[in-house]
């Protein structure tokens, strides 16, 4: 991760005027910390009963007067041109085309993100959570929301950030030029679990896009051999679907991630963990070991239950 | 003297040394001298500091490397917001003010601070909200969202349990003694200055704790109100920052940087006030362009007030709006700049002596130059998106704190020590506290840049190791460490010097203000013949003191009090004398306060309390205006 190594013009932009700023930034530091040095090495050593210059200093005070003048003089005009570069960048910035942009609604959780793709008609619609797909080279026109408390979005490599407020939607944009993995952060911090709240950015060709977004559209595969039918219903019958939505099956709740394709994410828990059979399993029998205070309550499944669980999520490719 | 002391006998309390044990502390319980109270106000300031000092102890130790368990997340949020909230709030301020309250009487020529029995309630407020926030983190109810308290996650619904309502209220507590401090130093500055000391003689310390407290007098009610209202969402069940009910978050942050934007100067500028009378005193001359210094504080006290949106730029606020805080965020440099322009050509032309006072303040223009840099950076609105609410800000903050505040503070710890207890520290000790303190600070903090940039969040309580960020946290805990070393140091330079430092004498720098003019430490009441002013420098210049005011009775103590703008004797000012009424009120006042936590009953019944002590603190006592009048005496 970093804000200076841009995957999109939106951080471009930002990383160039960080250039500007660095460099007139240093050579002011580098000046006025010279200027103390020589100030005090070339200043009269005063022996310590020397009499203060209270009536005599004021001789050289006109000099001095006007190297002071100079100096805020130059000091204004060069802040006054870091205010012009600065909003010159911000013009870019909100000059980003969007015409033809992948509409995606995000929502902030504690502690994960709920990501709707308005993508097409009503029946392209589908939710996914914590990974968002997005092809290069096409703009992505967010609206954000939060459901609880105040988030904000950050993916250093695409963009600066822009606060998730309850009661408040904000729309955002940006665009990736560079396929690559992206991890974006909560940077607002929202309570016990914001340090576990990322936001997986995956920008890949649009045809690779185009045909993950046709995967995420259908509903969940029947189950195929016993252990995983068995395991649907454990999902069904259990507290999971209280809060947990797998299309295709009567289990609708929105409290949580829409689990339908969570098998075919590449992180579980706002990436916290990788996502591992072993590690879903880890997740599911003790959430709260992983991600102390997380809404997630622990499982005591019967054993056979678990497996079948496991192997029922295993499916949801 | 030429006034005839009486045969009344008020309760004195001008020499508390003198009787038994139990005397001695009604003496020490209810003075109003304001030496006593600022360094009250001192002590317990750098007493919280070493806790808040404590607590970035344990923050560095969780996050020096990934995936730490030492802290949990619950440990984590409390301990970081209590390390914020402490330094803001229960050091940073208070300290400044602690040091206004000692110097400021002694700098202007008086004898006593205005309104002292004020400062006394002031100081016993701040203790108790102190102990109280305190007392709260021990039994696990301290704050835990951070020192700015967004809602809603503050709010009734996501703050759940009581550690919101202690934060909140422990902001009424430091804001109450803020204000009353603010309202003494500035009635002291405007009305109780030596004769002659005009207002362009004012020293420039005091002109920057004038301009100070009325900065905490139009920030300060901004946070209370907010605070308050944060407190009836989760006490009677308000809606102020409840967005389905029509209340909104943002309104919250609005209402707090109002306030926080300013309370960053109203810390920075006490330091720029006691940079110039190091730096005068050390370059044996005084500071060039006093006007152009004065008027900077000024502007910067202006200017300050115009930021509190560069907090808020990642918010969906109106863009064209956001530009304009970015333009003023970015001129608020200039006064500061045309300070530190000011300081260098004092320097450049003065006869340097480079004493451990004077290093801090060289610090300074290190650390907070670099601060400022990056302030500029943040001021800028798509910078600041990218680095807002990362570990470059957390680096930001702390090099603006600790060079803009602590480094200036700790030279005037060094310079004012021998004036307060009469012994100087020791210089050797001290240099090592100086290096030690800058090396510490920059490997601390110049690393979060980095971390900053590279996608580090602030307020974290663990990261991946995949993230990469180990290496430079853990860069940063041993800096924390050599930072731990140096204050170290300086502890044991000031207990030690304490007993066996170099006895300082009246002016052991040569300085030029006039609380040089008195012994160390300073007798009480300050002067026994207040000084009549006659130059900008009292001590340096020729006929710097014209003379000496004389009638002034000593039992009980006068004041003269002067015109605004030319010092002109005006009228004699009786000070109040030593009560208990303070410290019983504000115990009255604490009960209101915390019951109120819990209940708001505690708001009706607690005030009967309050109310009975103040009326009594202010009801006219016979024997005060019998001594009053015995002074009088026909021309």
């Amino acid at each position: 991760m970093s804000a200076l190594l841009p995957a999109g013009p939106q951080a471009a932009h930002v990383a160039a005027l960080w250039d500007v700023m660095l460099v007139v930034t240093g050579i002011v530091f580098v000046a006025i910390v010279a200027a103390t040095i020589v100030a005090v090495a070339r200043a009269r050593r005063g022996a310590a009963d020397a009499p203060s210059d209270a009536a005599g200093a004021t001789a050289g005070e006109q000099r001095s007067h006007r190297i002071i003048w100079a100096a805020v003089l130059a000091s204004t005009v060069l802040l006054a041109g870091l205010v012009v570069a600065s909003a010159v960048t911000d013009r870019a910035l909100a000059s980003l085309p969007t015409d033809g942009a992948l509409r995606i609604t995000l929502t902030a959780h504690q502690w994960w993100w709920e990501a709707t793709y308005e993508d097409g008609g009503v029946h392209d619609r589908f939710t996914t959570a914590n990974e968002l797909h997005i092809p290069v080279g096409r703009p992505v026109l967010f609206t954000l929301a939060a459901s609880d408390v105040i988030h904000s979005l950050w993916v250093p490599e695409l963009s600066g950030k822009k606060d998730l407020i309850p009661g408040r939607v904000a729309p955002h944009a940006w665009r990736a030029d560079r396929a690559g993995t992206y991890r974006g952060v909560c940077a607002e911090f929202c309570g016990y679990q914001h340090a576990h709240m990322a936001l997986l950015v995956i920008a890949e060709a649009p045809d690779a896009y185009a045909a993950w977004a046709e995967r995420q559209r259908q509903p969940a595969a029947e189950p195929a051999d016993d252990a995983a039918k068995r395991g649907r219903d454990v999902f069904l019958t259990s507290t999971c679907a209280m809060c947990h939505a797998v299309d295709g099956t009567t289990a609708q709740a929105q409290r949580a991630p829409n689990l339908t394709h969570v098998a075919s994410r590449r992180t579980i828990a706002a990436g916290t963990l990788a996502n591992s059979p072993a590690n879903r399993a880890a997740w599911i029998a003790d959430p709260q070991a992983i991600k102390p205070g997380a809404n997630m309550p622990p499982h005591a499944l019967r054993p056979e239950d678990a497996r079948a669980l496991f192997a029922y999520v295993d499916t949801l490719q | 003297m030429s006034v005839a002391t009486t045969a009344v006998t008020p309760p004195s309390a001008h020499e508390p040394e003198r009787g038994h044990a139990g005397a001695r502390i009604v003496n020490a319980l209810a003075t109003v001298d304001h030496k006593r109270i600022g360094l009250r106000f001192i002590v317990t300031a750098f007493a919280f500091a070493l806790a808040g000092g404590v607590l970035s102890g344990l923050v560095r130790h969780q996050l020096a490397a990934p995936q730490s368990t030492f802290l949990g997340p619950d440990a984590y949020d409390q301990i970081f917001s209590m390390h914020g909230t402490t330094m803001m709030f229960l050091f940073a301020v208070p300290v400044m003010q602690g040091m206004a309250l000692y110097l400021v009487p002694l700098m202007v020529g008086t004898r006593n601070i205005a309104f002292p029995r004020m400062a006394a309630y002031a100081y016993w407020m701040y203790l108790a909200g102190g102990i109280f926030v305190y007392a709260g983190l021990l039994l696990n109810i301290g704050p835990d969202v951070g020192w700015f308290s967004y809602v809603p996650l503050a709010g009734p619904q996501y703050g759940v349990g009581k550690r919101s309502d202690f934060w909140a209220q422990l902001i009424t507590f430091t804001e109450v003694s803020s204000l009353l401090i603010a309202i003494s130093v500035i009635t002291t500055a405007f009305k109780l200055r030596a004769p002659g000391m005009s207002l362009d003689r004012i020293p420039l310390f005091v002109w920057a704790m004038l301009v100070t407290s009325f900065m905490i007098v139009f920030a300060m009610p901004a946070v209370m109100l907010a605070s308050t209202e944060l407190l009836l969402d989760r006490l009677v069940g308000t809606h102020f920052f409840n967005p389905s009910e029509g209340g909104d978050p943002l309104l919250w942050q609005h209402l707090f940087w109002f306030f926080g934007h300013p309370e960053v100067y109203l810390i920075f500028m006490p330091a720029l006030g006691m940079m110039s009378p190091i730096i005068a005193t050390f370059s044996r001359r005084p500071v060039v362009g006093y006007p152009a210094m004065v008027l900077s504080l000024i502007a910067t006290a202006f200017l300050s007030f115009a930021l509190w949106v560069h907090h808020m730029f990642a918010t969906a606020i109106p863009e064209l709006g956001k530009t304009f805080f970015t333009a003023a965020s970015m001129m608020i440099a200039i006064p500061s700049a045309v300070q530190i322009f000011c300081w260098i050509a004092t320097l450049w032309t003065g006869r340097v002596r480079l004493t451990t006072p004077l290093l801090f303040v060289l610090g300074f223009f290190v650390i907070l130059t670099l601060g400022g840099m990056t302030g500029i950076m943040v001021a800028s609105v798509p910078l600041d998106l990218q680095v807002h609410d990362t570990y470059f800000v957390v680096a930001h903050l702390h090099y603006v704190l600790i060079g803009g505040a602590v480094f200036p503070l700790l030279g005037a710890v060094y310079f004012w020590f021998p004036k307060i207890t009469g012994r100087l520290l020791s210089e050797r000790l001290g240099r090592w506290h100086f290096a030690l303190l800058f090396v510490g600070i920059n490997v601390t903090f110049f690393p979060m840049h980095q971390l900053g940039l590279d996608g580090m969040p602030r307020r974290i309580y663990t990261y991946a190791a995949e993230t990469g960020w180990g290496p430079l946290n853990f860069v940063a805990s041993v800096g924390d460490m050599i930072t731990d070393v140096a204050m170290l140091l300086f502890a044991v330079n000031v207990v030690r010097s304490l007993w066996r430092g170099a006895v300082a004498g009246p002016n052991p720098w040569d300085a030029a203000t006039l609380e040089w003019a008195v012994a160390s430490p300073p007798p009480s009441p300050n002067f026994d013949e207040p000084p009549i002013v006659g130059g900008r420098e009292p001590l340096w210049d020729a006929g710097g003191i014209a003379g000496r005011v004389r009638g002034l009775a000593h039992e009980p103590p006068e004041a003269l009090v002067t015109t605004v703008v030319d010092a002109l004797p005006d009228h004699r000012y009786a000070l109040p004398q030593p009560t208990l009424w303070p410290l019983v009120s504000a115990l009255a006042t604490t009960a209101l306060f915390v019951g109120s936590v819990f209940t708001p009953w505690a708001v009706v019944w607690g005030a009967v309390p309050v109310g009975a002590a103040m009326t009594r603190w202010f009801w006219p006592r016979r024997w005060e205006y019998r001594q009053r009048i015995a002074v009088e005496r026909s021309p």
